[in-house]
């Protein structure tokens, strides 16, 4: 009686018998294509980065009604702006693999002589850099609307742990996003996945950034925090770079 | 159908769990002691432990069956999957009732936020409750198994590395019973131990059970499918997989690659000039 | 004789508990035609995803150009070009953009993207963002982007659909079997036995999945087709 369902064929990922005859520059050049035609699109639609921007200027705004106050500091300007930035990160999330899903751009990539793992790659620099701009309006904004202490000695500790945060928002994002794309309700698995993977990114950034945004006493971020948040991206970008295969297939 | 019983040793494996269960809920009402503090209600300490253990245990199994769907691409590998978790899914929520119950009891409010075990499982369940919709959400077939497999590997690894931030998260601004369980008083111990065997065995019969009411389902579809004609009505939409028994091989396509039966004998084909 | 360009034996592919294929078989030589037809619904595009490596075979012998799906699926891609229903193309770059992209992805030079929007005839609509194309114009950009890499197996699903007498004239060079230094190898999905007969070596006609046809060209009949639509 044969067991295997589809003939006992190798199942492993093809990726895997491509290495061999692949030069490595040809992976990059794939990235840096993907990349192009992403930010191509992104700025002739617009439809990710200022809408994520307006989102968190909004969110602030709204966050002053709800809270009632004019200024904030430590673990609540730390919550506050952590959660309001993963929010606005789940709305480009959201965006990331429609225009492929619905234009054909998956299967225009898969027929291509390429390693798969240059769509991740690209995917992920593209939603990093789409995160590194919505920080650039959402960290001033914040500075001004809410924060009590002034934000400038908070920088070189801020900058660095957004980017660790940032790393694991864009490769739990795009593993999530291309998960939910190609679904019924894409819009609302997309949050409802990444909300509960994203809870270790908003522990270890709410715990860094809040002794950086104090009046008095301010300290730098733990170590160990950023440790933890460094561990946590690598742990979810390897495994994205596993089974990212499995879901480009058909 | 040349199919092996999928039910063999499920008798025994019931029999087996109901004297766990019944040993085990002798043990905890007659032989553990009261507890000084706690008192009757830290009993419960004996079903929600034991659950919690189980549930992670079977999300993460959940994960691993995953694996082995990925790299076989065996639909059976996706139903014991999808088995594994659902049932720990189930055992889960009754972990947060449990204890839930028993933050009342002990500090009198209904939920505790300084419980990291109990925090960090709020979590892990609020992030497989979307396993099944995920797959609700796929039509096709292969695909729903195939993404809820990335799913289940994703989620199986989360469960680790979540239970690691939130405990270093967490201030304890109370002692943690959990952290006591290496310094269990002997009948205590014991009886925590038999508890855990109890319920790990309830889950495996339960798991048990709803695998071989899947696969026999899917062997009647099966003869029906062929009894009757061939291109029945398709299943509606489910989130479950549909346990796709072995199938007899169909008989080989002659030599001119039509299926028997097929209308046309032509000339060899390939062979136009 | 040379090895052949596709080989299939008991292709099966399922859609959950249905079969889309059943049971496939055929064995195409190089530079042949091989034309499809079959009512919708009868896996003629399943059968052409599978060709293109985008679909897996559940089972069965599945060989095209000298080289085995799904393991050596890797050493394909690249060589076949596909034209499916949709046009694979980003609407909101233009026609030249999409092919550039394409062009990158495939390794082939700029001028060639040049050469092809010409032959199409797109003129000044290649730097409009393909949204604002019409559909005939639209299914000319899909075809410049299926030959692009000039493949060596050209499968096309219903390629002149939407398209009016003269553009099919612009495009059939393109897609056609080329020159007699090198003749492709095509699998063609039609509808039409009244113009596409003409040009197949081979003829599979699908129902149900099920191959119900297998046939040298010049012995099948318009009507033996008809009776696949019955």
């Amino acid at each position: 009686m044969s067991t295997a369902v589809d003939g006992g064929a190798a199942t492993a990922p093809e990726r895997s018998e491509q290495s061999p005859a692949r030069p490595q520059p040809a992976f990059w050049s794939t990235v840096a294509a993907v990349m192009r035609k992403e930010l191509l699109v992104e700025l002739r639609t617009l439809e990710s980065v200022p809408g994520m921007s307006l989102f968190a200027v909004t969110t602030f705004v709204v966050f002053h009604f709800a809270l009632n106050r004019g200024s904030v500091e430590g673990d609540l300007a730390a919550g506050i702006l952590w959660v309001t930035l993963l929010f606005a990160a789940i709305l480009g999330v959201n965006r990331l693999f429609v225009a492929d899903a619905d234009q054909g751009g998956f299967d225009g990539f898969l027929l291509a002589p390429v390693d798969r793992a240059a769509m991740l790659v690209a995917k992920v620099a593209t939603l990093l850099l789409y995160l590194l701009a919505l920080e650039l309006v959402a960290v001033p904004a914040f500075s001004i609307l809410l924060l009590g202490p002034s934000v400038g000695p908070a920088l070189p500790g801020l900058l660095a742990t957004l980017a660790l945060g940032d790393v694991g928002v864009a490769v739990i994002g795009t593993l999530v996003a291309a998960m939910a794309v190609r679904t019924r309700s894409r819009d609302l698995l997309g949050p409802l996945l990444t909300l509960p993977l994203f809870v270790p990114i908003v522990i270890g950034g709410a715990r860094c950034t809040a002794p950086l945004l104090e009046f008095a006493h301010r300290s730098g971020p733990s170590g160990r925090w950023l440790a933890t948040l460094g561990v946590y991206d690598l742990v979810f970008g390897l495994l994205a770079y596993a089974l990212f295969d499995f879901l480009l297939e058909d | 159908m040349a199919s092996r019983p999928y039910g063999k040793g499920l008798r025994a494996l019931s029999i087996t769990t109901v004297a766990a269960m019944t040993a085990a809920l002798a043990l905890v009402f007659f032989y553990a002691p009261l507890e000084a503090e706690q008192g009757f209600l830290q009993k419960i300490f004996y079903v929600h432990v034991p659950l919690a253990i189980v549930s992670l245990c079977g999300f993460v199994l959940g994960g691993l069956l995953a694996i082995q769907h990925l790299r076989t691409r065996d639909s059976r590998w996706d139903m014991r999957s999808y088995v594994a978790i659902h049932m720990a899914l189930i055992f889960g929520l009754a972990t947060l009732i449990t204890g839930s119950i028993w933050a009342k009891g002990s500090w009198g409010h209904w939920w505790v936020w300084n419980e990291p075990t109990l925090v960090s499982f709020l979590i892990v369940f609020l992030l497989y409750a979307t396993y099944q919709p995920l797959r609700f959400a796929i039509e096709d077939p292969e695909r729903q198994s195939r993404y809820a497999s990335v799913f289940a590997v994703t989620a199986g690894a989360f469960v680790p590395l979540n239970f690691i931030a939130v405990r270093m998260s967490t201030s304890f601004l109370h002692p943690r019973t959990l952290s006591s369980t290496s310094n269990l008083p002997g009948s205590m111990g014991f009886t925590f131990l038999v508890s855990v065997v109890a319920i790990a065995l309830l889950y495996a019969t339960l798991c048990k059970y709803e695998l071989t009411v899947k696969h026999t389902r899917a062997q009647v579809r099966a003869l029906r499918r062929r009894l009757v004609a061939e291109d029945s009505p398709a299943r509606g939409r489910s989130a479950a997989p549909s346990g796709l028994p072995e199938e007899e091989p169909r008989p080989a396509p002659g030599p001119d690659g039509l299926a028997p039966g097929g209308q046309r004998f032509g000339s060899a084909p390939g062979t136009a000039a | 004789m040379s090895a052949p360009a596709l080989e299939l034996s008991g292709l099966i592919r399922r859609y959950g508990e249905r079969e889309a294929l059943s049971g496939v078989g055929l064995s195409l030589p190089p530079g042949r035609t091989l034309v499809v037809f079959g009512p919708n619904g009868a896996g003629k595009t399943t059968l052409l995803r599978v060709l293109a490596t985008l679909l897996r075979p559940h089972s069965g012998r599945v060989r095209v150009l000298g080289s085995d799906l799904p393991e050596d699926a890797w050493a394909v891609r690249g060589r076949v070009g596909l034209l499916a229903h949709e046009p694979l193309l980003y609407r909101e770059l233009s026609g030249a953009e999409n092919l550039r992209y394409h062009a990158r992805l495939h390794r082939v030079s700029e001028a060639r993207v040049t050469e092809l929007l010409d032959a199409v005839a797109l003129g000044g609509r290649a730097d409009e963002p393909v949204r604002t194309l019409s559909r005939g114009m639209v299914q000319r950009v899909a075809v410049a982007r299926a030959v692009l890499h000039d493949p060596e197996l050209l499968l096309l699903d219903e390629p002149y659909a939407n398209l009016d007498p003269a553009a099919i004239e612009l495009v059939a060079p393109l897609i056609g079997v080329g020159g007699d230094g090198r003749r492709r190898t095509r699998v063609l999905c039609s509808h039409d036995p009244g113009r596409d007969l003409a040009e197949a070596d081979l003829v599979l006609g699908l129902r149900g999945g099920r191959p119900e046809l297998l046939a040298d060209a010049a012995s099948v009949t318009p009507a033996e087709i008809a009776e696949l639509y019955r």
